[in-house]
Order: C-alpha cells, then structure tokens, then sequence
C-alpha cells in the first residue's frame, strides 16, 4: 500500500486545505515571536453497537473535525483549538496560542515536506467504513456464546467500538506527515450465579489497528465471549483474598499493567524533566532485578498501542526503559526532548485535537526470560497466582502504585488451590522490580483493551509481560 | 449563533428526525469555552484558550433505536446526523421498554438556579495567571521543604446546554465555573511525597483565596512526609472528606438504575432493607441553587429533584432514568445523564451524606488504634459483589490522633460491611464539588501492609 499524500488527505480534499494555507497558519502562529510551532488536524469518526439482555438497545455512530494549534516559547505552551475548519478560524486560534509569546516574529517562512512514514496498520478498508449489518453479527455471536458456555451465566453484555482517526501534523520545522488510524475492540461482560447465590462477574476483551477479518478469522466473537464466561464462573468459588506481603506470581499477557504503572508513569519525561518522579535522577541506576528489561515500542504491527506517527509527527520508535535492572530511557516528547538538549522518542501523545500533546507510552512490556512456566508456578509453597486484572493506578511521586486483580488463585506447594476474591496489590516503583526472581519464557501481549489515563487525557495502550515471579508484594485482602 | 438559534436548532433536528420515519426523537446541542492557565516554579507554563460545539441525536423508530452526533451543526451537517441516527434503527433489536419519558414527566424547574455567573468568560487573562501564581507561591513559601512543584493551574468553563425532543420539551440552560488547584511537592531526605488542593466556584467571586489554597495544599504535601508501610491488621478507618467523597461514588454505582435492574449491584433488590449503619442518610439533590450538580432539568428533559437514597439506613431510592424506570416498574427520578451519543446513562445530581453531630476532632478522639484515610489509589472496588480492595494513604491515630504517615498499604473490606460499620458521621460536611461527604468512621477494615 502507497503512502497516502497530503494533495489526497481528507483535510486537502474535503476541507479545501492547501499547503500554503498551513504555512500561513504556521506563520500567524510564530508572528509574536515562539520558537516553534505545530497544527494538528483531526477527522475522526466512531461508531459503537452494544447488546445488553440479548437485544442490541444501542448503536451509534458521529464525526468530529478539528484543529489544534500550538506554540511553544521556552518552556512555555500556548494552545488553542477550534471544532470548525474555515480558515478565519484556524487563523483566530493560531493568533491565540501565539500569544504565549512576547516579541516580533523570528521565522520568515515555513517549508513544509512529506516524510516517509512507517506502514504498521496496513488496514484497506477500517472497520469504520464497512456495513454495520456485518458489525452488529460480532455483539450478537458474543452474547449467545456467552450464554452457551454455562447455564449459571444469567447476563451478558458486549460492546463493540471502532474508530477511524485520519491526522495531519505540519510543525515549523517543516515536517508534514499525515496518518489514518484505524482501532476497533469488542468487549464482553458477564454475570455467572449459582442457584440464585451472589453473582460474579467475568470480562474479556480485544482488538487494535485491523480490519474486520480480525474479528472473523483470528479472534471471534466467541473466543471473548468464552473468556469471559469462564472467568465469571471461576470466581463462583472465590475465598477471601490473602492481606499482608506474599510471594506472587503474575500470568502471562494483561498483567503486563503492573509494568505500565510501576514504572512506565514514572519514566515519562515531563515529571522527570520537573523532578516530580520518583525515577527523577536515577538514570544509569539498579531499578529492577538483572532479569528485568523493559521496553516500550510503538511499532509492533497492528497493536493498540502502535503508532506510525505519534501526535507530534515524529515516528514512533522501540525504546529500553529498563535494561538487565538497569534504568535507561525516559519517554520524550517535542518539549522535554528540546529542554533536554536530546531527542523525541516518539512518545508525545494527546486524547483530541483538543488536548496539549504529552509523553504517553505505547506498548510497554517486559523481554520474555529463560524460566518455564511451570517451574516458576513449582517454586512456590505459599503465595497468590494473578491470572487478570482490572486496571491500575501509580502515584509517581511516592512511586506507589496499585493493580486490581479480577481473576487470582491461591499457590499452594506449587499448586493453584483456590480462587481468591478481587484484591488490590500495592508496592513502590523502584522497589518492586528488584524482587523479581523468575522470568519466563512465555512472553504474552494483552489482547488489546488498555486505555490509559493521564492529567484527563485518555489514549489506546498495550501492555506485555511473561509469567514472572515477585519474591514479595503486599496483597491488599482480608484474610 | 445565538442561544434562541440553537434552541430552534435542536427543534429542528427533531422535526426532520420526524420527517425521516422517526416515531420519536431527542436532541441534545452542548456549547462550552473553556481557558486554562498553568504555573509552574512561579512562571507561566501553559495558556489554553478554545470553544467547542456539537449535536446528538437519537431517534426511535417504534420500540428500535439509533443515534449520532456531530460537531458539524451546518445544513449538510445535520442532514448527515438524521440520515445516520435513522440508518441504525434497521440493525437494533425491538425493546419493549425503550421511548421517552411520558409528557407529563416533562418539565423544568422555575426561576433562576444560579448556574451561571457574568463575567466569567471575559476574565482578564492576567488576573487568572495571577491568581495561580498566587496559590503556587503560598505553597512554596509554606515551608522550606517545599522546594518543587507539579504547578497551579487556573481553569473558567462556560456551557450552554440545550435539549428537544418529539413530546414538547424544549429547554436550555448555561452554566459557568471557576477553579483554582494547586499540587507542591514536599521532600526531606529519602522522601518525597505530593499533594494537592483547590476551590471552585461557580464565578470567580466565591473562590477561596489563593493564599488559602497554597497553605493548605503545601500541609497535605508535608504531613505525608516520611510515611511507612504499618503491620497487616484488622482496625477502625477514618475517611477524612476527600476520600469519603469516593465511597459516595460506590454507593451511586451500586443505586445506579442499570446496574440494579441487571443484577449487578450488590443493593439489587434491597430496596426497603436495612443496608446501612443508622447514622447514615444519603441524598441525590439536583435542585440546590448555585452547587455543581444542579440542573432545571435532566438529560431527558425531566425536572431535577431531591431524592433520599438512603434513610437512616434504610435503602429507599434507586436512581432511575426514564427507561430503568419502565425496567423496574417504577418512575424516573430525574437522573438521565448523557453525552452527545448513545442513549441516556443516569448521573447524580448534589450526591451528599446528610451530616452528623462530631467533629473530626471528636471522631479522632475516641480511636486508640487507627488509620485516617487521605488518599485512595486504583479502582479495586467490585460492585456485583461488593468486594472493596484499594491501595490508601494518610495517618496512623494513636491514642486519638494523628500521629505519622503511612503509605502503600491497602485497606479492604466489604461494602455491605462498611455501609452497615460507618458507625460515625462527622459534622464537617461542605460542597466542593457535585459529591460531598462529611468525615466517616467505618469500625472495622482490614488495613495490609508489611
């Protein structure tokens, strides 16, 4: 597939945008005297169908067009936007942001190339542009199939969503670099009770940057739908999770969150630049056990969380957070990078048009090790198996940070026992890692569900990890 | 555009909605500008100035529905919403509780909610980064352990809500809101620990001072200083305000109309029951003048209310939407709550905790061994089930008081537990936000640590 070029965009086509009306937009920009300056335009169009008690209640679908304008002058940003592309309002929102400036224009005339561009997703027609007759099947097929698994499951939800995010980023530097974004995922809730008891709930989920075959071929409705099901009636049996510091053993796959929370947060470069991080100057130090390297790569081939361009224009890239315990790199974006005297790693993200763009990870996962799963599980004579997990949070100044486990087992003498209640596990950034003593060789990427939070801002992630074992982590139960 | 063109606007949109073969409709147009300034270290770091606009639409044809929204209100724009929101009803199934709430459900609140303060969007730009500036320096200059920042920040919203449907309603509001927060960073040693504060108000005029602000944000920072992990045990847990707020959240969560109707709350049927300890009165108020989750109407077009949700401990609301209501066999009570797409989700008005006779002081007193929460990590709360597991923050009581910090631990219980061992509600109860608890005195959780 060719590269689609700026004369072809939608924004060219559609919107009568031409290339010298974003160098004139640029220029309006600069004209009180900002070092640099960025337009990010954004066409995107959603849609959703969700089922609910077998009947499909809700199905949706909208457009929303904008532009942002930037301007950054030292360490100061100025930033406006307008959901309207006629041009006296992108010049009016222009004008605005350059105002974060005081002083006469430095920039004579901005020259804008295309560059070349990875080509991760090469999605031919996204989702969002096919029948919605076909889309409404993969609801339907989730919620008999759910139902199918067990006669205990008495409520079935599933949501399917997708997007299609075409942007064009044109910066001062000259960088004009446009991308279509497709996403798509199914998500599956169900309740299981047994004979009128206390129910229980199981949640699957799944999907990324592909075509609807994904959802045919590769990953169908059924498979979330049976994941869901079969952990909903798990959890039937679930005893009182363990309090106190144990030995855990985390699954392969979507408890790869503990890597995005315990240290991805903390090695994002605006709170390190601030010194606001628990990571702030511990570059070159021992954060992790020598079995840990940790890595976050915007450009695995259809992933969630992969970008052929990040929302500053910049490609993105493979960086080594931690390496053999060893922390590495820091996520930049445009702002921390220049103030750094280095270089983007393609990490600057933003939710919108609407939003200053930030560091944000990608894809975050830890390198696969020698140990067999098995073995790892043997070792144990006491501690909590984490099969899955709801989400996480961190506090990166402390380092403290949480994940919520939705699916765990008590390890007793190398063996799972007992499924355990939902519990919380805390520890601390730079700590938590060291303990860390086993890796194994089944290194999984989640399935493709992850949104991360951020100063309100919410962006698609992946996250990764093989079953690995922690020597000791507190366990936030009740027996 | 004027505020009476979108107003006839949303009319419009429902009349073509008709036109198309739609049996009913409702159409909702958000407006809203919104300016941030950022501080940081004393200096200015950010200024974000835009406006935004867009229409929602759902339609009904018979018991099927289908809905879209766009941010382009222009002719083409609007063609394009009612073609799409019309285009999905052929793939929904027939819901025999789906429609509009009844014409006489309809209807708005009279006379001025105070809502909406002049003058906030013509704030002078220098004023607001002034007053940020302000509250940064009080923090900094609290306390020579304050030495850094995450800066303040200074934000204005300014909205206009409007909404039609097909049975006669056609109303709109604005609103307005100013706040200022501010989050320094204590260090000493080894430790490092942030905190926050803020104030908001519907006009600039009701903010507390900067001054204020800074002070009492730079104290949370420095009482965290040098927190440890405590012992695994079993112990009374006071939830100061700001986190006590949360476990209101929980309880709308579990008194949500979906949630109940499909089970999956552990209040579901409980209606009328004992759920929780005596003291506790709980209240959805949409109608309070001048607070944050005030409205003439909600997002179906029905009058907000005051609704007692619990009653000294006695569950005796859900909160409904029009269609939970048809689901339970009851009335709405006011509280659908919807972005530009999709159908009406329920949202709560003023969502408070009637408030007792004690003092924090008071509470703290009687405690020989406790944990006083601050804050409050992750989402480890299961509603089906009622499983309660977050990580937390804040101070250890001795002998009734505060005396260190503590950090990541976790606390857990269950929430039918918890509801039915709040054994003490505080006096301090005030408004900083649609959600508003008073201090909170749960008997028994389990606190981990080491």
């Amino acid at each position: 597939m060719k590269y689609m070029r700026f004369s072809e965009s939608i924004f060219a086509q559609r919107f009568q945008i031409t290339r010298q009306d974003l160098e004139n937009y640029l220029a309006e920009a600069l004209s009180r005297g900002g070092d640099y300056a960025d337009l990010y335009f954004e066409y995107m169009a959603t849609s959703s169908i969700s089922i609910d008690e077998s009947m499909v209640k809700s199905a949706a679908q909208g457009v929303s067009v904008g532009v942002g304008v930037r301007v950054i002058s030292g360490e100061r940003t100025g930033y406006a936007y307008s959901g309207d592309l006629a041009p006296e309002k992108i010049r009016k929102a222009a004008g605005v942001a350059a105002c974060i400036a005081n002083g006469p224009g430095k920039v004579d005339k901005v020259d804008l190339n295309e560059g070349a561009l990875h080509n991760l997703y090469p999605v031919v027609i996204a989702p969002t542009e096919t029948a919605f007759s076909e889309r409404v099947e993969l609801v339907k097929r989730a919620d008999r199939a759910a139902r199918a698994y067990d006669p205990q499951i008495f409520q079935v939800q599933a949501t399917y969503a997708d997007n299609l995010r075409q942007v064009l980023v044109a910066t001062s530097e000259g960088v004009l670099t446009l991308d279509r974004q497709p996403l798509a995922r199914l998500s599956v809730s169900a309740l299981a009770r047994h004979n009128g008891g206390p129910p229980q709930r199981g949640h699957a989920g799944g999907g990324g940057r592909v075509e609807l075959s994904f959802f045919l071929d590769q990953k169908p409705p059924e498979h979330f739908a049976q994941e869901a099901a079969r952990e909903a009636i798990a959890m039937l049996d679930a005893v009182d999770a363990p309090a106190g510091e144990t030995t855990v053993v985390l699954g392969p796959g979507w408890p790869g969150i503990l890597l995005h929370e315990a240290v991805g947060h903390g090695l994002e470069a605006d709170f390190n630049r601030k010194g606001v991080s628990k990571f702030s100057g511990r570059m070159g130090q021992k954060v992790a056990s020598e079995l840990c390297t940790v890595i976050d790569d915007g450009t695995l081939g259809s992933r969630r969380g992969s970008l052929n361009v990040d929302d500053e224009g910049h490609a993105t890239q493979r960086n080594v957070l931690i390496e053999n315990g060893i922390l590495r790199g820091y996520l930049q974006d445009k702002l921390s990078s220049s103030l750094a005297g280095s270089s983007s790693t393609g990490s600057g993200r933003r939710e919108s048009y609407a939003h200053i763009p930030m560091p944000r990870m990608t894809n975050t996962f830890m390198l696969a090790g020698q140990s067999d799963p098995q073995d790892i599980l043997r070792s144990v004579s006491k501690g909590l198996y984490c099969a899955n997990f709801g989400g996480g949070q961190v506090d990166i100044t402390s380092g403290n940070f949480v994940f919520s486990a939705s699916e765990s087992y008590l390890i007793e003498d190398g063996h799972l026992t007992r499924p355990v209640r939902n519990a919380t596990l805390i520890g601390n950034g730079p700590e938590a890692l060291k303990y860390v003593s086993m890796v194994g060789n089944d290194l999984r990427l989640d399935e493709g569900i992850g949104v991360c939070g951020k100063e309100g801002q919410s962006v698609p992630v992946g996250v990764g990890i093989p079953t690995i074992r922690i020597d000791r982590m507190t366990v936030g139960g009740t027996a | 555009m004027n505020q009476n063109h979108l107003l006839e606007l949303a009319e419009d949109v429902v009349r073509r909605a008709l036109a198309a073969g739609s049996t009913d409709a409702e159409c909702t147009i958000a407006e809203g500008e919104e300016f941030t300034a950022n501080v940081r270290m004393r200096e200015l770091e950010n200024l974000k100035e835009a406006g935004s606009r867009g229409a929602g639409l759902r339609i009904l044809i018979g018991r099927k529905t289908g809905s879209a929204y766009t941010s382009d209100l222009s002719s083409e724009g609007i063609a394009r919403l009612v073609h799409s929101a019309v285009e999905l009803a052929d793939i929904t199934t027939e819901d025999p509780h789906a429609g509009l709430p009844d014409a006489a459900e309809l209807g708005a609140l009279p006379g001025d909610l105070r809502l909406y303060t002049p003058g906030v969007e013509g704030l002078d730009t220098a004023l607001k980064i002034d007053f940020a500036k302000r509250a940064e320096d009080a923090a900094l200059s609290a306390d020579a352990r304050i030495s850094n920042s995450e800066g303040a920040s200074f934000d204005t919203h300014t909205g206009r809500h409007i909404f039609a449907n097909s049975r006669g309603f056609a109303g709109e509001y604005r609103t307005s809101y100013c706040s200022l927060a501010v989050s320094p960073v204590a260090s000493e040693g080894d430790s490092m620990e942030r905190d926050y504060w803020y104030t908001l108000a519907r006009g600039v005029d009701g903010l507390e001072t900067p001054e204020e602000v800074g002070r009492i944000a730079a104290r949370r920072a420095l009482r965290r200083l040098h927190a440890v992990k405590v012992e695994t045990q079993k112990v009374p847990v006071v939830f100061e305000p700001r986190t006590a707020r949360s476990l209101l959240d929980n309880i709308f969560e579990a008194v949500h109309g979906m949630s109940i109707y499909r089970h999956e709350s552990f209040l579901a049927g409980k209606l009328g029951e004992k759920v929780a300890n005596d003291n506790l009165t709980v209240v959805d108020d949409g109608t309070l003048p001048g607070l944050f989750g005030t409205s003439p109407f909600d997002d179906e077009g029905v009058p907000s209310r005051r609704t007692v949700v619990i009653e000294r401990g006695v569950l005796k609301s859900y909160l409904l939407n029009s269609y939970a209501g048809r689901k339970l066999g009851m009335k709405t009570t006011g509280n659908a709550s919807r972005g530009l797409a999709g159908n009406a989700g329920i949202g709560h008005g003023n969502f408070f905790i009637q408030q007792g006779v004690q003092s924090p002081e008071q509470i703290l007193a009687g405690i020989s061994n406790g944990f006083y929460v601050t804050e409050l990590l992750g989402f480890g709360v299961n509603i089906v089930t009622g499983d309660y597991s977050r990580g937390a923050a804040g101070l250890w009581i001795r002998n009734g008081e505060l005396a260190f910090a503590v950090s990541e631990v976790t606390i857990a219980g269950n929430l039918k537990d918890m509801l039915l061992g709040m054994e003490t509600v505080g006096a301090d109860l005030e408004f900083r936000g649609s959600v508003a608890a008073p201090t909170i005195k749960i008997g028994e959780m389990t606190v981990a640590g080491r």
